[in-house]
């Protein structure tokens, strides 16, 4: 049998294409999951998870602008004990590979939920050290190289499984937090969270969304995490993985040509509908067939021939 | 955005043309909205009240200047800063979202608990020419029965059939509205049922449509966010509220067994009951 050409190891994972549902989409429960592991996702990223229960903020969390969405959900999640249940559940009921998103408020929080994680069954975690509307976490944590090492430490000697380090694009170098991240232990990156965002109305002359500030995606960011992945690719070792924009099979190749190893896709569901995910692959397929390439993995990075 | 799937998804302002008192508890909001005045009867819109919340609302139909009306109980901080609103307060919209009711011809059956009402007396003047509708209407007391004149004003006698409920007794027949239903399933046989309102009355009409072999359709409610399919809050099996539904059919809601009735989703995404 030919192998399958859109296969890609991520980290030691393998997935069966390229594409991954990003963290903070629908991942609350397996069903929801599992319908877009059916609709061709190569892999599942969960809600972010913390110590705690969190309740998130009030509406609106959501704002359309133009080429994209402004959300500031405040990490809704249930706390890494009632999500255990579902982590176990869904490694019963999902053939892909499972990666649960983590975040806390300190070195130690990220450490006992990514633990809890992975004894859990999770393939691997992903630390949100960039989302860009909760205080004390997320970019807070990640904009800093020297606190984000430490927190990297602190889950690599806490888990076994791959550590993924999702980084915000709201800091003068990501490559400088890139390089942080990866010395200090991590097996891969995911680049970029949201874009720090707001969105007035100007009847009101209030801000819309409750939080007032959030993070931007859809269409109008993938420019700039494209670049983000152009110039991680340039200095870091580590497999990375595009997020940001990935609407259409262009979006998801640019990614790869700039270094990708995987593209995430989130505002995309909204869109283009679940099967964003089986159309993206197909995208693929055909322009590694049209350009006369084997596997999806050739062409990773070959923007940066000159 | 591009994507037709997000149509309608852009936050608008628009002012209150009126507010109408329905009984102690319920208000009608109107407003222009030319989006949401094309709505189809099971759709919903997102609400904005500037500085307090945005929340879901199923849509009571619009007319040909695009004015639109939502019914508002006063149930939680959100809707009792809506009650306070007066004529030429700002508000927001999204929407319209979701599917819709489909349109059945021949005779129906439609089962309505308190504000539940709304989708269905949208959906009873849609059907008016092509269906003949029996309409059963249910609430705690008298005062709370909304919608009454407007059911039997706007739908032809002939046409119409409108049996109230009120869990006192205060008018009409004592107890849940469900209590009536089985009655007109077994003697008038309809070709399709549709129901909106408290979940538990969605659970017993659904259990006497399986029994009686009836077509069914119902409108859910959870928890909404986004409201375009993407946030997560409003799922039941492996369903999303707010772009596979707000309309459910009997097959569909007999896939989701484990919620349907049971639980949704709180704030922070773990099971509470219905």
């Amino acid at each position: 049998m030919r192998p399958n050409p859109l296969c890609v190891n991520l980290t030691g994972l393998r997935l069966d294409n390229p594409t991954m549902l990003a963290s903070g989409i629908l991942g609350y429960t397996v069903e929801t999951m599992k319908e877009i592991e059916k609709n061709g996702a190569g892999a599942i990223v969960s809600k972010s998870i913390g110590v705690k229960p969190r309740r998130g903020y009030a509406n609106p969390t959501v704002v359309q602008v133009n080429g994209g969405l402004i959300n500031a959900m405040g990490l809704p999640n249930p706390g890494i004990k009632e999500f255990e249940g579902e982590i176990r559940h869904a490694k019963q009921v999902l053939t892909v590979p499972f990666i649960v998103s983590v975040y806390g408020y300190s070195a130690e929080e990220y450490a006992e939920v990514a633990r809890k994680a992975a004894d859990a069954g999770a393939d691997a975690v992903e630390l949100n050290v960039s989302c860009p509307h909760v205080k004390e976490t997320g970019s807070e944590i990640g904009q800093t190289p020297q606190i984000l090492a430490g927190v990297i430490r602190k889950v690599k000697a806490a888990v076994k499984t791959p550590v993924f380090a999702k980084l915000s694009p709201n800091v003068t170098s990501i490559v400088e937090i890139g390089e942080a991240a990866v010395k200090a232990g991590a097996d891969a990156l995911t680049a970029t969270n949201t874009v720090r965002a707001i969105a007035i109305d100007v009847e009101t002359k209030m801000p819309i969304l409750f939080n007032r500030v959030g993070g931007l995606s859809g269409p109008a960011v993938k420019p700039i995490g494209l670049r983000c992945v152009y110039d991680l690719y340039e200095r870091v070792k580590v497999p990375i993985v595009g997020c940001g924009g990935v609407t259409n099979w262009q979006d998801a190749v640019e990614y790869l040509l700039a270094g990708a190893t995987a593209v995430q896709v989130g505002t995309a569901i909204a869109t283009e509908g679940p099967a964003v995910f089986r159309t993206l692959s197909h995208g693929i397929s055909s322009y590694l067939k049209r350009k006369g390439y084997e596997r999806v993995e050739d062409i990773v990075g070959l923007s940066h021939k000159r | 955005m591009s994507a037709c799937r997000t149509k309608g998804n852009w936050l608008r302002t628009t002012r209150i043309l009126d507010v109408k008192v329905e009984s102690p508890t319920v208000k009608t909001i109107s407003f222009k909205d030319r989006l949401c005045a094309e709505a189809k009867p099971g759709q919903f819109l997102m609400l904005w009240i500037p500085g307090v919340d945005e929340i879901p609302f199923s849509i009571l139909g619009g007319n040909a200047s695009g004015v639109v009306r939502v019914a508002v109980r006063k149930v939680g901080d959100a809707t009792r800063a809506l009650h306070k609103k007066k004529t030429g307060d700002i508000i927001g919209i999204r929407g319209p979202f979701g599917n819709s009711f489909s349109l059945s011809k021949g005779k129906v059956l439609m089962v309505a608990g308190g504000t539940g009402t709304v989708p269905l007396l949208f959906l009873a003047k849609t059907l008016l020419s092509r269906a003949k509708v029996t309409f059963v209407l249910g609430a705690k007391t008298r005062k709370e029965l909304i919608f009454m004149d407007e059911i039997i004003n706007g739908l032809s006698k002939d046409k119409l059939r409108l049996i109230t409920s009120t869990e006192d007794g205060t008018c009409g027949i004592k107890g849940l509205c469900t209590q009536p239903v089985e009655q007109v399933l077994r003697e008038e046989k309809p070709d399709m049922v549709y129901a909106c309102g408290p979940e538990q009355m969605l659970l017993k009409t659904f259990e006497m449509c399986q029994k009686h072999g009836t077509k069914l359709e119902v409108s859910l409610e959870r928890l909404m966010r986004c409201a375009i399919g993407l946030c997560g809050s409003c799922t039941i099996g492996k369903y999303r509220v707010c772009t596979d539904g707000p309309v459910f059919t009997k097959k569909q809601l007999q896939e989701t067994r484990a919620e349907f009735g049971l639980s949704k989703r709180d704030f922070d995404g773990h099971k509470v009951r219905v």
